[in-house]
């Protein structure tokens, strides 16, 4: 073989057939699975044509204008049993984004706070934030979610013996949660304005607070100045004005409840279920991130003289959400697909209204599932681009 | 030491600050160990850790005794029916779990025919356990017979060939469907996701948008939409007269879903491998394959090992979607259980989801902690 290599290497290199060329090769292979995806997909399509016309279901998209025909127990939008399949389709996508958006929120809360307790030096504190973690996230969902919904939510009393809270205005029962609606009366657009205010005046002197910090290195109060701006001063309007708006109370009245808002037992579970689900792998995320902190940053805020608290806000966090933005982002995606889980305990999300019952009703799954596949990979794709503008505004500006 | 000293630099003894002699050797502090001092940097180190851990400790003493109260000291045990567990300030109907475990197990298989699954669960462990403990020998052979033989024999005990009874697979249920999904899944989405991992990282265009393509459609999508495709639209786009099982068809829809992650994980670890390393084996001349098959993937798929198991836990807990097409997996199983008047009791699902997260966690837990112990003995970077 050396002796082969040598002499080789003292000649011109001998020419390869044309067998062994790899540009030959690679065009030989990609037509090769070009003609079979083709083949695969060209089958596929005649067979679903020749299979939905002895079958004599409609194709295309024509349905969607038909009556639906069937309730739906939670719309945001307007609906009946009269609207069209359109509606239904809205419907349900509207309920995804919402219990999507709600989960998003509550789990990002507690998988931080139950992260940076995984990181405590309390023992106490960090057992339980492991145990949590440890055994939200070896259960499958599906089971978490069926345990709320079966063996907690619908095991509590009907509504006469109604769990009473706050001075019996809210009552939890296995129809859900009811609660006091409340009415906006004159004046109440002042009190909403206080809050947009509140928030813009909070914005403005935050982003002066920064500069001036840039500047002069004076530190200005600006997150309890902020709390007070956006909070304090509304609960001031509203008293000033004197509390413009109207409960209305719920009240038993036979076997139900009447008045007030209800928060369904299908949407409690699905939303309790997906954020403590998601939020112990949260919890992991954000404590890989903020430990990929190399510890000599944390000792050169000490030896700058910033409190610990400080120092995790200026200069821990900040590095660490360079590393917990991608993982991240793949676990807000994760919970707004398995919301499609709803269709176990019956909340009207997409999957559940679309791809369960007007399926079922129409026929066509064909296109009922195309269209929700559609829309969770147009979803998918809106996340991780804001996400991705998000990682890049934190991301590290080398220079 | 001094002598050196007084030696070689006169003016160093002059100096105030360095001492001529030596300190009488003072006792070691005492609160620098036990019992004591372990509480007080754990738990009472400053004020607020205080307050903490009384909260914690008071939230402790919320939970614990009526959970441990509700799973052991009022438990119900024995009994053969509702009966048992009905009545006031009664635990956990573990006599339910009792009642139904060959159910749970096993689904609706016929009992005579139970134990070929006993026999095939026997065959697993006996070529999983070695293979998983680093210094037992002929790894090599063991993962042949894992992956190549077992699952022959598996299929023939298990759906009833050469003379053996047939099982239809919609007899098959509970742990053993389970374990049949996440282990079909596990073993197809490792080659699998290696090829499209590969065909992603591709020089030739059309091989890459392929994958690409396929990786971002399922992983685009839930699982439990590509569930109804696999069992209402698969059976459309095959040729008239052609049927295949319903669980197999759900077993396509999972593997595929699995292998697009899988893909993902094992890129990552693909870009992780330093240029040198395929420059060094191109200069070797080795051949595509034998460029990846001997430096590439050993090192990149060593370096992904916490992902792939990862990916092997959710797969693993993704297989109770199942039951939303009706095929009965364990959660499947025990919840059609809960229907059945003889043990309709308040405790009867609340301790049936228990029996089954218990299960789950053994499997996921496990699988994570042998991770861990695989990805500190793998571990040859020296930090």
């Amino acid at each position: 073989m050396t002796i082969a290599t040598i002499d080789s290497s003292a000649s011109q290199p001998a020419r390869a057939s044309l067998f062994y060329d790899p540009v030959i090769r690679g065009v030989v292979f990609q037509v090769l699975l070009a003609l079979f995806i083709i083949y695969l997909v060209y089958s596929g399509v005649t067979n679903a044509a020749n299979n939905l016309a002895r079958a004599g279901i409609a194709t295309g998209f024509g349905f969607l204008n038909n009556r639906a025909g069937f309730d739906i127990g939670q719309s945001l939008i307007p609906y009946t049993a009269n609207s069209t399949y359109r509606q239904a389709f809205f419907v349900g996508l509207t309920n995804t984004i919402f219990v999507a958006a709600i989960g998003i929120f509550f789990a990002t809360i507690l998988g931080f706070i139950v992260g940076i307790a995984r990181l405590s030096k309390n023992f106490l504190v960090r057992k339980v934030a492991e145990v949590y973690v440890e055994t939200l996230r070896n259960i499958p969902l599906l089971l978490q979610l069926l345990f709320w919904y079966k063996a907690v939510l619908s095991a509590l009393p009907a509504p006469r013996g109604s769990i009473e809270m706050f001075n019996s205005s809210v009552f939890l029962n296995n129809r859900g949660l009811i609660m006091p609606h409340y009415l906006a009366e004159a004046g109440a657009s002042i009190f909403y304005a206080s809050i947009a205010i509140g928030i813009a005046v909070a914005v403005v002197i935050a982003r002066w607070a920064k500069k001036r910090q840039m500047a002069t290195g004076q530190i200005f109060p600006t997150i309890r100045v902020a709390l007070g701006l956006i909070i304090g001063v509304p609960l001031v309007v509203l008293f000033v004005l004197g509390v413009p708006f109207t409960a209305e109370y719920p009240e038993l009245s036979g076997f139900n409840f009447s008045g007030g808002t209800t928060i369904r037992p299908e949407f409690m579970a699905l939303l309790l279920g997906l954020s403590l689900y998601t939020a112990a792998f949260i919890a992991e995320i954000v404590r890989a991130g903020i430990l990929a902190v190399s510890k000599g940053q944390t000792e050169a805020a000490f030896s700058l003289g910033l409190r610990p608290n400080t120092t995790m806000r200026l200069v821990i966090i900040p590095q660490a959400l360079r590393v917990i933005i991608p993982p991240l982002t793949s676990q807000y995606l994760n919970l707004t697909k398995n919301s499609s889980l709803a269709i176990a305990v019956g909340y009207p999300d997409l999957v559940s209204v679309f791809s369960g019952t007007v399926a079922n009703q129409t026929g066509q799954a064909v296109e009922v599932i195309s269209i929700t596949m559609i829309v969770y990979l147009t979803l998918s794709l809106l996340t991780s681009a804001f996400m991705n503008w998000f990682n890049s505004r934190v991301a590290l500006v080398e220079r | 030491m001094s002598d050196t000293h007084a030696e070689t630099d006169v003016a160093t003894t002059r100096l105030a600050f360095v001492r001529n002699d030596f300190l009488k050797s003072e006792a070691p502090p005492v609160r620098e160990g036990g019992l004591g001092h372990w509480l007080k940097v754990n738990l009472f180190a400053t004020p607020k850790d205080t307050i903490l851990t009384i909260l914690m400790a008071l939230f402790l003493a919320w939970i614990l005794p009526p959970l441990l109260n509700w799973a052991f000291f009022s438990a119900v045990w024995d009994g053969s029916n509702r009966e048992a567990c009905l009545g006031e300030g009664r635990g956990a109907c573990w006599a339910f779990v009792d009642a139904k475990f060959a159910q749970f197990m096993y689904g609706r298989y016929p009992i005579d025919e139970r134990w070929r699954v006993d026999l095939t669960a026997i065959l697993l462990i006996v070529s999983l356990v070695p293979l998983a403990i680093p210094s037992v020998p002929y790894k090599k052979f063991n993962a042949i017979f894992l992956l190549v033989v077992f699952p022959i024999i598996a299929f023939i005990l298990l759906t009833g060939q050469f003379g053996l009874r047939p099982v239809r697979t919609d007899l098959w249920g509970g742990l053993l469907v389970t374990l049949v999904v996440a282990i079909v899944g596990i073993v197809v989405s490792l080659p699998l996701g290696v090829l499209l991992a590969l065909g992603r990282r591709s020089h030739l265009p059309f091989v890459k948008y392929a994958s690409i393509v396929f990786i971002e459609f399922w992983r685009g999508v839930p699982l439990i939409t590509i569930l109804f495709m696999s069992s209402v639209m698969l059976p459309l786009f095959l040729p008239d007269g052609v049927t295949f099982d319903k669980l197999l068809r759900a077993l396509v829809g999972v593997a595929f879903f699995a292998s697009a992650y899988m893909a993902e994980v094992i890129r990552g670890g693909l870009q992780a491998i330093p240029k040198g390393q395929y420059e060094a084996a191109d200069a070797m001349g080795l051949s595509y394959w034998q460029k990846m098959r001997l430096i590439i993937l050993p090192q990149a798929l060593t370096m992904v090992i916490p992902g792939i198991v990862n990916t092997f836990i959710g797969l693993f807990k993704d297989t109770s979607l199942v039951l939303i097409i009706g095929i009965f997996d364990l959660l499947g199983i025990v919840q059609l259980n809960f229907a059945d008047p003889n043990w309709a009791a308040p405790q009867t699902a609340i301790t049936g989801f228990a029996f089954a997260a218990l299960v789950y966690f053994v499997f996921c837990f496990g699988m994570s902690k042998y991770s861990l112990y695989m990805e500190r003995r793998l571990d040859t970077s020296h930090r």
